[in-house]
């Protein structure tokens, strides 16, 4: 029955994983573009989180509030000044640029709050309380509720993109730019928007993250990067909902490899990358359009 | 200018749009030279030439999404030579591009609506469309990428009309389509034009481009080898014009008297 | 309006590979290579030390150079290889090899580890390639990690040298590093000389026209893949054999990507050159400002943005650009009669 519980552990995962992958496919999708420096940002976030927190002593969930929007208006001025820039020099360059801001974000990190890990929420019943659920399986609340906010994340990108005027406009652009020009759609302010939508919802996972565990600086790549790709390959290029799907498979995967070998909780999870690619390189969910 | 000379436009109108002297490069190559014309309110004209000609790119610089070297273009007047394609696209210069260019995962509806996002006030709504173009509305939610070619270019004349430009640009509407499909797409045009719009074209299909233009300019390798309206010029003209044929009679800059 | 063209008059022209100055380059780097050799008998241990680690440096850069500057693959993983290498070298040390042996071995066996590795990732587009490679590294480091007979976690010292005298294996260590650089320069610049640098170099300039004009874009990019592997590869076993152990943080960590990147990005991406430099800035950079911590990698990544923004060739591309030197001739010029040269096609 322990496996029960790692599989449900597994899908619960899987919410927050889909917080940090949802960004990083939306960016991908509308702009060709893969921001090396995505999970940092949401470092920051969690960090920025820590701070406000210490400084105002507001309730942590209050921070969110505050933290979210913040990180998600630096996105879009980040896109407009920095990647933009970057994008008009070509792909390679944004690759490179984007590279650079994830070293220095890191390294900035590191220096001024040094490698010790923090976390925000400690003591709060929301974190270490749970469901009980016949004698084996936990349902933790932080989990569940992450679940939730994912879902719900992801409900609202789509009905932003299938209902809103400028949902309909970020699709435009993502299906050609040039043609939404001759419309009158300015796309720098459109990728802009769909930059600081990546950032707030990656900016909601990192600050989740540090809830769910704690935060230090290379935690932006070495997990929130990798496990926001490989969600999104498992799950399919191009779709949002995919990236739950991925992300639970992850989850699933790894929770599984932990429970044969502890130590294989992460090597799990990647080879279940891997055997993806190889089998089903488009994804799981078969892609309906470009999105 | 005496009038036969404009072409038989009175000359104390304000072209609508006019280039002046643009000459495009890409990269080394030099696309248009010098090339200047102007489009009076309410008339339809026509840029022809062979394939790589220029007047693709002739249009493209007018919509702004090239920069020219040298020369200007002008709205009623106003220099919008430095602006940029949406800004342009506001102030009433719209192009329906080559080859369609529609959202393909956005419905047909869709595509209207992102066109009449930034719309200047006017007659066209996409009810309007609906009603100029009936097929259009029971299949409105359907994605554009399945519609076949002359569907597509509807739509697409639409998702321009919809904004309610003042002039509105059309980049090739024949290519790719079946004779009679361009026949009835260029068969809307007075229907378009009965509201006032004022139509600059490029077209391969110097037939259909004779049959609806006012005034036509002719281009070969960037440069003007012939000006003038469709009555004013022969067969013979138009064909050495077009091809660049030396020892025929070719006209350049004031319009022949016949 | 037919243009006046006729043929245009014959002018008589050559084509050459290279200036007179590239003589002199080569007599150089011969005269460089055997100074530098000498530097065991010449300078402190600490000097030499030094040196490996720019070595090491030198030759990732060079390699990462060729991914991204000629075969437009940006790779954040080649950690990956500088890790095989050096687990590799302690492989075949625990079977009795002797290490410095075992190198040129050990870089090969990553060039073949670099064939499925790249069937694996070679259909993904350019930024998901980037982050794919980067989760086989790690995926390789988690696999070998399960090893305890490779020292599990923490790393095992490699076997085959005890009984040397410090200051031959010193002397070794330093003349090993120095003969891979030298291999892995002396195999960019052959490569770039080659068919398929004629590929890479189209590829580099314009991929959309090379791929229409029909040259094998696919299979230049395989075979960089694999050379990259066996150069990262040896780099590492380098690495082993300077540090007498494997760890597999230190070896599989990213931050040997950063180095390699940012050391060829600064000196130059697309040129032989570049890295060059870009290893002897990124050296002193980390020399003096070792003591602040981080903040050398913090300013290497500003400058590292900044140069990919505004000067894309980096340091060698403005001494290029003002000199119109070629250390390395893999272009063409064309000479004409009158004797005014103009250069081919670029590099």
């Amino acid at each position: 029955m322990a496996w029960v519980n790692a599989i449900v552990q597994g899908v619960l995962t899987g919410g927050l994983y889909a917080l940090f992958a949802c960004g990083l496919s939306l960016m991908f999708g509308v702009m060709k573009v893969v921001n090396l420096a995505h999970g940092d940002l949401a470092v920051v976030a969690g960090y920025v989180g820590v701070g406000v927190i210490t400084v105002t002593n507001i309730p942590v969930l209050w921070s969110f509030l505050i933290v979210v929007p913040v990180m998600a208006v630096i996105g879009y001025f980040l896109q407009r000044t920095l990647i933009q820039s970057a994008l008009n020099r070509g792909v390679l360059t944004t690759l490179i640029v984007t590279l650079g801001l994830s070293m220095v974000i890191e390294n900035a990190l590191l220096q001024f709050f040094t490698a010790n890990s923090r976390g925000i929420g400690a003591g709060m019943t929301l974190v270490t309380g749970s469901f009980s659920l016949g004698s084996q399986v936990e349902l933790p609340y932080l989990l569940l509720v992450i679940f939730a906010v994912a879902v719900a994340v992801l409900l609202g990108l789509q009905w932003f993109l299938s209902r809103s005027s400028y949902g309909r406009l970020v699709r435009a652009v993502a299906d050609d730019q040039e043609a939404a020009q001759l419309s009158g759609a300015d796309y720098r302010h459109v990728f802009g928007i769909a930059a600081a939508l990546a950032l707030g919802t990656v900016a909601l996972g990192g600050m989740a993250y540090s809830m769910y565990s704690t935060l230090d600086p290379t935690a932006g790549t070495d997990t929130i990067l990798l496990f926001a790709f490989v969600a999104v390959v498992i799950g399919g290029l191009g779709s949002l909902w995919g990236t739950l799907l991925g992300g639970i498979v992850l989850g699933i995967a790894q929770q599984i490899g932990a429970q044969i070998n502890i130590s294989d909780e992460l090597l799990a999870g990647y080879l279940v990358f891997l055997l993806v690619l190889v089998l089903r390189p488009q994804g799981l969910v078969s892609r309906r359009a470009q999105s | 200018m005496t009038a036969a000379a404009n072409g038989g436009r009175p000359d104390n109108d304000t072209p609508l749009l006019e280039v002046a002297d643009l000459t495009v490069y890409h990269g080394q190559l030099r696309a248009l030279d010098a090339i200047s014309l102007k489009v009076y309110p309410g008339e339809v004209y026509a840029i022809i030439g062979a394939n790589g000609a220029g007047k693709s790119t002739l249009l493209r610089t007018i919509a702004g999404l090239h920069h020219s070297t040298t020369g200007r273009v002008l709205l009623d007047g106003a220099d919008v030579t430095a602006l940029r394609p949406e800004r342009r696209a506001r102030q009433g210069i719209v192009m329906v591009p080559e080859g369609r260019r529609l959202f393909g995962s956005l419905s047909v509806e869709e595509n209207l609506k992102v066109g009449a996002t930034y719309a200047r006030p006017g007659p066209w709504t996409i009810e309007r469309v609906y009603e100029t173009f009936d097929w259009m509305r029971g299949r409105r939610s359907q994605r554009t990428a399945q519609l076949s070619g002359g569907e597509q270019q509807t739509v697409a004349i639409g998702r321009a009309l919809v904004a309610n430009p003042r002039v509105l640009l059309l980049d090739e509407l024949s290519l790719g389509l079946a004779p009679v499909i361009v026949q009835r797409i260029y068969g809307m045009l007075p229907q378009i034009l009965a509201t006032g719009l004022t139509v600059l074209l490029v077209e391969q299909d110097v037939s259909q481009a004779l049959r609806v233009a006012s005034r036509l300019q002719c281009l070969l390798e960037g440069r003007t080898t012939l000006e003038g309206t469709p009555a004013d010029v022969t067969a013979e003209q138009v064909e050495a014009a077009y091809f660049g044929l030396t020892g025929a009679a070719a006209v350049l800059g004031e319009g022949s008297e016949s | 309006m037919v243009t006046k063209a006729g043929p245009r008059a014959a002018e008589s022209f050559r084509v050459t590979r290279s200036q007179r100055n590239v003589v002199w380059t080569g007599v150089g780097a011969v005269v460089v290579v055997v100074v530098l050799a000498l530097f065991p008998y010449l300078v402190y241990s600490g000097t030499t030390s030094l040196m490996v680690q720019g070595f090491i440096v030198l030759t990732l850069a060079s390699m990462w150079n060729l991914l991204a500057g000629y075969a437009g693959l940006v790779s954040v993983g080649q950690q990956g290889f500088v890790g095989l290498g050096a687990y590799f070298v302690l492989i075949f040390a625990l079977h009795g090899l002797s290490p410095f042996v075992a190198l040129p071995v050990a870089a090969i066996a990553c060039g073949v580890a670099a064939l499925p590795l790249w069937w694996l990732v070679s259909r993904l587009r350019s930024g998901y390639f980037a982050i794919a490679t980067w989760v086989l590294a790690a995926t390789l480091m988690l696999f070998i990690e399960r090893f305890n007979s490779l020292g599990g976690g923490t790393g095992l010292p490699v076997p085959g040298f005890t009984g040397m005298s410090p200051t031959l294996l010193t002397a070794y260590t330093y003349w090993i590093g120095l003969a891979v650089t030298v291999a892995a320069l002396l195999a960019v610049y052959l490569l770039l000389r080659s068919r398929v640098g004629l590929v890479l170099t189209a590829i580099r300039d314009d991929e959309v026209a090379a791929r229409s004009s029909g040259a094998r874009v696919g299979l230049a990019r395989l075979l960089v893949f694999v050379v990259a592997g066996v150069g990262c590869g040896a780099a590492g076993a380098v690495l082993a054999i300077s540090q007498l152990q494997v760890q597999p943080s230190a070896d599989f960590s990213v931050s040997w990507t950063a180095e390699m990147a940012f050391a060829t990005i600064i000196g130059g991406l697309g040129t032989i050159e570049g890295p060059i430099i870009g290893t002897v800035v990124y050296m002193v950079l980390q020399q003096t400002l070792a003591s602040y911590n981080a903040w050398y990698l913090i300013i290497l990544g500003l400058v590292a943005i900044l140069v990919a923004l505004f000067a894309r060739r980096g340091l060698w591309g403005l001494v290029d650009e003002h000199l119109r030197v070629r250390l390395f001739p893999v272009g063409y010029w064309l000479r004409l009669a009158g004797g005014n040269d103009r250069s081919g096609r670029g590099r």
